[in-house]
């Protein structure tokens, strides 16, 4: 706890030198400096172990949970009366409270596309990186050895360099003389691919296809990783049990070893599904006008046409359709655990 | 480990083993992209096509003084964002690993939440309350955006590093006379020091990496990944790949540095004990 109030007296210090601040930060530091300081001051000073071990608990939350509900809970909340907001007339900069439902309305019709493509693509892409990541962690898991921790590490060194770089790579790759291209015409491959939607007029770019597999490669390490936890965690013994009872493998595999995966498949699919519906940067470097998700269309609305309002419905749309989903799938997925 | 699964079918087992091998190179194809067209001598503005190797841009791969500025611009916030993340972030996690307290799982769930929110709905509301309060966007939103994001995982980070920790350490230290300052110096700081760091480490790549939420409350500032974003339409240097580069070697020097040490100290601890 010492550390703490150091560490925050030390970031005070750094702020007021680096005279990035302008003024809101600096105070807000100042204030969660004097509450972290008020809570340990009080958790020593007052007298026995026992009155310290009820106070120290929130003392040290205190400044953490300010944080997220000034900066999380509370723009929130701006981003519900935001979607409830209109401009009274033309003249307004602002918009202002007025039960605008119709601001739903927009955000269910005029982007009705976007939300059924954002929604198909992020679980498209959920799909497929279960189905890639799940043998990676599994020979990770079981295979890897004493390399069990390098391999690892292969997985998140790709994720070192910058989001949008990675991104960007794949616009090399796929561009219509990239490699992947030229693969599929060696191999006299484009017609099929075609046929299977995935080119387009002999293009690989601008397709649903380029955009899936961005979202599916930028998020697959969110899926690795919880389904190696939950693997690493099976004992082996389980499955030889099975075998010994006369299962087959695939049996042991089926009913010992995917129960014992779902925790961290169900993990998996909410730390890819949940970015990859939201997210816009796949969509605008490998898509095309006809692949934009509703990341885009909220990022336009915000940004570019400063129609706040309908940009907070679309928002808040997104949000509930999510956390219905969660919820639905952690029923049917059988489980209430989600970190 | 390894004998019980090699039971499986022969073909199972050669199915799962090439799908995984495909999938590693699935995961290093862009990799070797970049790091090839680093060496690439671009005949236009946008660095995409092969069309000669060059040392050229790793001769100078600060040329490009805007992206150069950007990744400044990124390197600070990110140093000083995480240093108040890890201090907010690791004091929520020791409170909830070593106390039971009322309200324990409803800060648990309060720590996910923002996890479990699509980033464009973040970042939207975010802006929404600054621009609501006339909050001028730059170095401070940024940096309140990037602390409210990193908390979440400093936090469980943290805890889950710190979990099964002795907490009975430090009353024994006090138990013998130490102050409860010295004892924290003596016993704790030690022991939740690796977790700190690995979390502070974390959140540092997620500052520098995010792109969508300081999207909406940069204003007019210009972070590494903002600049990337705003120029691929008209420009793509080779210089970006060069810095992504760099960056990619020293994270995984210090990556594999970390993996060394930390061999080293459970060697040495091994000995000792």
């Amino acid at each position: 706890m010492g550390l703490g109030v150091l560490l925050l007296l030390g970031t005070g210090v750094i702020l007021l030198a680096t005279e990035i601040t302008s003024g809101i930060l600096a105070y807000i530091v100042g204030v969660l400096m004097a509450v972290a300081l008020v809570g340990y001051v009080a958790s020593i000073v007052r007298g026995t172990p026992e009155t310290r071990r009820s106070v120290a608990p929130y003392a040290l939350l205190k400044p953490g949970m300010l944080w997220l509900s000034i900066f999380f809970l509370a723009p929130l909340w701006a981003l519900f009366v935001m979607s409830l907001s209109s401009k009274e007339s033309r003249f307004d900069f602002f918009p202002s409270f007025t039960w605008e439902w119709e601001n739903y309305q927009e955000a269910f019709t005029r982007f009705r596309p976007q939300f059924v493509r954002s929604f198909t693509y992020a679980g498209i892409a959920t799909v497929l990186t279960i189905l890639i990541g799940f043998p990676i962690a599994y020979v990770i898991a079981f295979r890897g050895g004493k390399y069990r921790m390098v391999l690892l590490g292969l997985v998140v060194i790709p994720f070192f360099t910058s989001y949008l770089i990675r991104t960007l790579a794949w616009t090399t790759l796929m561009n219509d003389n990239g490699p992947v291209m030229n693969t599929l015409e060696t191999l006299r491959l484009v017609t099929v691919f075609e046929w299977l939607q995935i080119v387009d007029n002999g293009r690989l770019l601008s397709t649903p296809a380029a955009v899936i597999g961005g979202l599916t490669y930028n998020f697959l390490p969110f899926m690795i990783l919880p389904i190696y936890v939950s693997l690493e965690k099976i004992d082996t013994r389980l499955v030889d049990a099975a075998m010994d009872l006369y299962s087959s493998a695939s049996g042991a595999f089926r009913k010992v070893v995917l129960p014992l995966a779902i925790p961290g498949i169900f993990a998996g699919s909410l730390l890819v599904f949940i970015p990859a519906s939201g997210d816009f940067v796949n969509a605008q470097f490998l898509g095309g006008p006809n692949t934009t998700m509703i990341g885009n269309s909220i990022q336009d609305q915000y940004l570019k046409q400063l129609n706040y309002p309908v940009a907070s419905a679309m928002s808040f749309v997104l949000m509930i359709i999510i956390t219905v989903g969660v919820l639905v799938y952690s029923k049917f997925m059988g489980t209430e655990e989600l970190a | 480990m390894s004998a019980p699964m090699s039971r499986f079918s022969r073909v199972g087992r050669w199915g799962i083993n090439s799908v995984a091998v495909l999938g590693f190179v699935y995961l290093f194809a862009p990799i070797l992209v970049i790091i090839l067209f680093s060496f690439n001598d671009p005949a236009g503005k946008f660095n995409i096509r092969w069309t000669g190797f060059t040392l050229d841009n790793w001769a100078d791969p600060f040329a490009e003084k805007q992206l150069t500025d950007a990744l400044w611009v990124s390197l600070r916030i990110a140093f000083i964002s995480t240093i108040i993340s890890t201090v907010l972030g690791s004091l929520m996690a020791v409170a909830l690993s070593r106390y039971k307290f009322k309200g324990q799982g409803g800060v648990n769930l309060f720590l996910v939440l923002p996890l479990t929110s699509p980033e464009v709905v973040i970042g939207a509301s975010l802006a929404t309350l600054f621009l609501n309060r006339g909050v001028d966007f730059g170095y401070a939103t940024v940096i309140i955006a990037h602390v409210m994001f990193q908390i979440s995982f400093v936090a469980l980070t943290v805890r889950a590093r710190i979990r099964g920790f002795d907490w009975g350490l430090e009353q024994a230290a006090m138990d013998l006379g130490a102050s409860p300052i010295r004892a924290f110096w003596k016993i704790t700081f030690p022991l939740i020091l690796p977790g700190v760091l690995a979390a502070s480490l974390l959140s540092f790549a997620l500052s520098i990496d995010d792109f969508i939420i300081t999207f909406f409350n940069a204003g007019s500032l210009v972070t590494f990944p903002l600049q990337i974003f705003g120029a691929s339409r008209v420009t793509i240097p080779p210089q970006i790949n060069v810095l992504a580069t760099m960056i990619l070697f020293i994270s995984v020097g210090i990556m594999v540095l970390g993996a060394v040490f930390g061999n080293l100290r459970r060697k040495r601890q091994g000995e000792t004990l």
